[in-house]
């Protein structure tokens, strides 16, 4: 069931890092349900791994409908063929960090959300020096405390 | 690494540098520095990473630029060819 709300965004792009940390998977579907069900159209986008452990995850498409790879997706911004509402970065390495800092660039309207996770996401948020909101916990395998962040960012009663 | 894997490429910094490491060493190993913004267009990739990005000019015909993946972190590189040299002094700046 729709739930939209006043402030929800109309798109929102979830940029994903590596896959190499377990919560990433967990939170990308969780936040991809949070934003669909309240009427934002998300599009995920990372290597062609986590694209593919997330067609895995979701064969039916009903979490993620559209998904495409990073390069293209960059390309597309760069070229403003496509744009979001929100952009929703999952950091975990210093790659991450600097995705962010492109999309903030290159998205300068839109609202940027930097998830920095891991298991040194205090290093990694000391080296963001670019305005953004930033969700920091130190998840690795249990994506609980991370998730009562994202609810508490986006203003969602668990 | 995409097209730029298909071109003769020389890795200066080791796996696992980061992007900053790769900016102050390009500042501090080249006399010519030039910068640019994410977006840019390199070797027909688009740079990725906080700007300003720091590109160095070696010998008038190699560039040295950061190359970021999300898995392995970000790569600085050496590749030759004269004419993207010549392209990167028109289009970047001197300045951040």
């Amino acid at each position: 069931m729709m739930t939209e709300t006043k402030n929800t965004p109309k798109s929102a792009i979830l940029l994903l890092g590596c896959p190499e940390v377990p919560v990433q998977m967990a939170i990308a579907l969780y936040m991809a349900h949070g934003l669909q069900k309240r009427g934002t159209g998300v599009l995920a986008t990372g290597n062609p791994s986590v694209l593919n452990l997330l067609k895995v995850s979701d064969p039916e498409k009903h979490y993620l409908p559209q998904m495409m790879v990073l390069e293209k997706c960059v390309a597309e911004v760069v070229e403003k063929k496509r744009t979001c509402d929100l952009c929703v970065v999952f950091a975990h390495n210093d790659a991450g960090i600097q995705y962010a800092a492109t999309m903030r660039h290159l998205l300068p309207e839109s609202r940027i959300v930097l998830i920095i996770f891991g298991r040194t996401p205090e290093v990694l948020e000391e080296s963001v020096t670019f305005p953004c909101e930033k969700i920091v916990d130190k998840a690795v395998h249990n994506p609980m405390q991370l998730k009562a962040k994202i609810n508490e960012v986006f203003g969602w009663a668990a | 690494m995409g097209c730029i894997e298909n071109l003769k490429y020389e890795m200066i910094l080791p796996l696992g540098a980061s992007f900053k490491e790769c900016r102050e060493y390009v500042e501090k190993n080249f006399s010519e520095v030039l910068y640019v913004d994410p977006g840019y267009k390199i070797f027909d990739e688009y740079l990725i990473g906080l700007p300003p990005i720091a590109l160095g000019i070696e010998e008038g015909k190699k560039i040295i630029f950061p190359y970021t993946k999300p898995c392995h972190g970000t790569y600085l590189l050496r590749i030759e060819d004269p004419k993207e040299v010549e392209r990167v002094r028109k289009t970047a700046r001197k300045k951040k």
